[in-house]
């Protein structure tokens, strides 16, 4: 049986604990979150509140012109309910000089330059704030590689990477985040219409499963099969998990000398704290 | 005989000794002020776990005359206490070992003999491996001490039960994982088992040290544990947090234990012995 379900209290503890440690002993009391509205961000918020204070949260509400309205309600929604700081920048004026110059411009290409361009106005308002940036991204996107490299992806800490999208889901209800956010389909809202699960081809209910197994369980692709996932199913996640690990490690250096970052020269980021 | 026993559940600065040995020092004045006879700190106490390529800048070698060790003895006097550390012997090899420090010296240390080198685990690419199990003798009668993956082996704890261990003192950093539905991890309920199953089996007491805190993402879940030799928890810490767990211990247990229990008087450890040798001598199991 693949169950998902987790301890809400235990999770909870461990992740405002540890938001906690990593800021404090990289010499910090204050956290910035970049706030869609999204489920992920609001909860990342919220156990950013619990670990930090609320005063010493500043949520980034980052609208582009094509933004849902909803997006930036339910921010509000989450801003009041938690009662941390706020400010709203729109990067309308920085992506659309970008955009005009490329006017043919994909999709995705669109998508990555407001994704970087969020992720420029986050790390200045750390700066003005004096707070880490706290990333968003759980451990379906992760996995699957669902993500802008540079762009959403980068972060100071990151609480809720070992968590399914479900499990946020589960935990996000726990803590009493409105249902409204939970409930509504998962989005980039990088352009209109778009929806995570309408992009990658399958639902987050589907994928977790099915990783669950072949992370967390460590089961072969054929055990998949067998246990009842589509073989086509299995093979395009199995592909896609590979195809983007370069987004979950630094970039490689060639090694030259007898110690080199990366390979022989070891250390915790917590090093000395 | 009753003494008090406390477990010092604490956290640590990662590769920072003399922050590490303030620390200790603060747990010794309230475990002092509270009556306790014997502290217990975790793992690697004076240094951090996930050492990695601090481990050389760390290491100690365990005596009068060093420094951090003096302030220790110092200390301790009046309290015996068990110190997680880097030992670095003569020949400049690195082990996680602990010591135990009684009346202004060092009893004994025992370097950890099984060094986990799988999933998130490294020690084996940094530490030496142990290579002794040894009950010693003291005030409190002979006891045992062993380090995290050492007694999730079924063989030390029983190496140490035979030599005479009325007592074991297990430390551990143990980092928490297998988050499920219960209201602890999957490491601790592992754990909280096995050191019940020991006191059991071995009629014995078993007191458990398990560090708290972070290092990187990471956490260490606390939870330290007191069992008397009928099995029963006699005291526990709280989860992920840090804490000074405070029990009392009734030494009379043994006796009330092992004479409705003989186990111990039954034990075969000829047979146990001769069997080994049987299936060491055996070529075609492949053993080591």
């Amino acid at each position: 049986m693949i169950d998902l379900s987790i301890n809400t209290d235990l999770a909870r503890k461990i992740l405002v604990g540890f938001i906690r440690s990593e800021t404090t002993r990289a010499g910090f009391s204050r956290a910035v979150i970049p706030l869609s509205g999204g489920v992920d961000s609001s909860l990342s918020c919220y156990l950013a509140v619990e670990a930090l204070g609320a005063d010493n949260i500043l949520a980034v509400r980052l609208p582009y012109k094509s933004s849902s309205p909803d997006s930036l309600e339910h921010a509000q929604a989450v801003i009041d309910l938690l009662g941390v700081q706020a400010v709203t920048i729109s990067i309308t004026e920085i992506v659309e000089p970008i955009l005009e110059h490329f006017t043919d411009a994909s999709q995705i290409r669109r998508g990555n330059i407001m994704a970087r361009a969020r992720m420029i106005v986050v790390y200045d308002q750390s700066e003005v704030f004096g707070g880490l940036v706290v990333g968003t991204g759980n451990k379906t996107e992760i996995l699957l590689g669902y993500t802008t490299l540079y762009g959403d992806s980068a972060c100071a800490l990151n609480p809720l990477g070992d968590l399914y999208k479900t499990q946020v889901r589960q935990l996000a209800r726990a803590v009493g985040l409105p249902e409204e956010i939970i409930q509504k389909p998962p989005t980039a809202d990088l352009w209109a219409g778009q929806t995570d699960e309408g992009e990658l081809g399958f639902t987050y209910a589907e994928v977790d499963r099915l990783l669950y197994l072949l992370v967390d369980q460590r089961y072969t692709p054929e055990d998949c099969t067998q246990a009842g996932f589509a073989e086509d199913f299995v093979s395009k996640v199995v592909d896609r998990v590979r195809r983007n690990h370069f987004k979950r490690v630094l970039p490689p250096i060639a090694k030259l000398s007898n110690r080199t970052i990366g390979y022989d020269f070891l250390y915790l980021r917590d090093w000395g704290t | 005989m009753r003494l008090t026993l406390a477990l010092a559940q604490i956290n640590t600065h990662l590769g920072d000794v003399h922050a590490n040995l303030e620390i200790h020092l603060e747990y010794i004045r309230q475990a002092r002020a509270a009556g306790v006879d014997l502290l217990l700190f975790p793992e690697l106490s004076l240094t951090g776990y996930v050492l990695q390529d601090l481990t050389p800048a760390v290491a100690r070698r365990p005596s009068s005359d060093e420094p951090v060790f003096r302030r220790l003895l110092e200390a301790a006097k009046g309290l015996d206490m068990v110190v997680g550390f880097v030992d670095e012997d003569a020949r400049h090899r690195f082990y996680i070992a602990a010591a135990y420090i009684s009346r202004g010296q060092i009893l004994h240390v025992h370097h950890k003999v099984y060094l986990p080198t799988y999933g998130l685990f490294d020690e084996g690419r940094f530490f030496a491996w142990g290579d002794a199990v040894r009950a010693f003798d003291t005030r409190f009668g002979r006891l045992g001490v062993l380090i995290c993956e050492d007694f999730w082996h079924a063989s030390p704890p029983h190496l140490l039960w035979l030599d005479g261990a009325d007592m074991m003192l297990f430390t551990s950093a143990s980092p928490g994982r297998g988050l499920g539905t219960e209201a602890q991890l999957e490491s601790a309920r592992w754990v909280e088992h096995i050191n019940r199953a020991y006191a059991s089996l071995y009629t014995t007491f078993v007191a458990h040290a398990n560090r708290s805190g972070f290092e990187d993402g990471l956490n260490f879940w606390g939870g330290s544990t007191i069992y008397d030799p009928n099995g029963e928890l006699l005291a526990k810490g709280p989860y992920h947090e840090e804490a000074l767990v405070i029990g009392e211990i009734d030494l009379n247990q043994l006796h009330r234990t092992r004479a409705r229990l003989p186990l111990l008087r039954d034990e075969r450890t000829a047979l146990t012995l001769r069997e080994l040798t049987r299936i060491l001598n055996d070529s075609n199991r492949g053993h080591r």
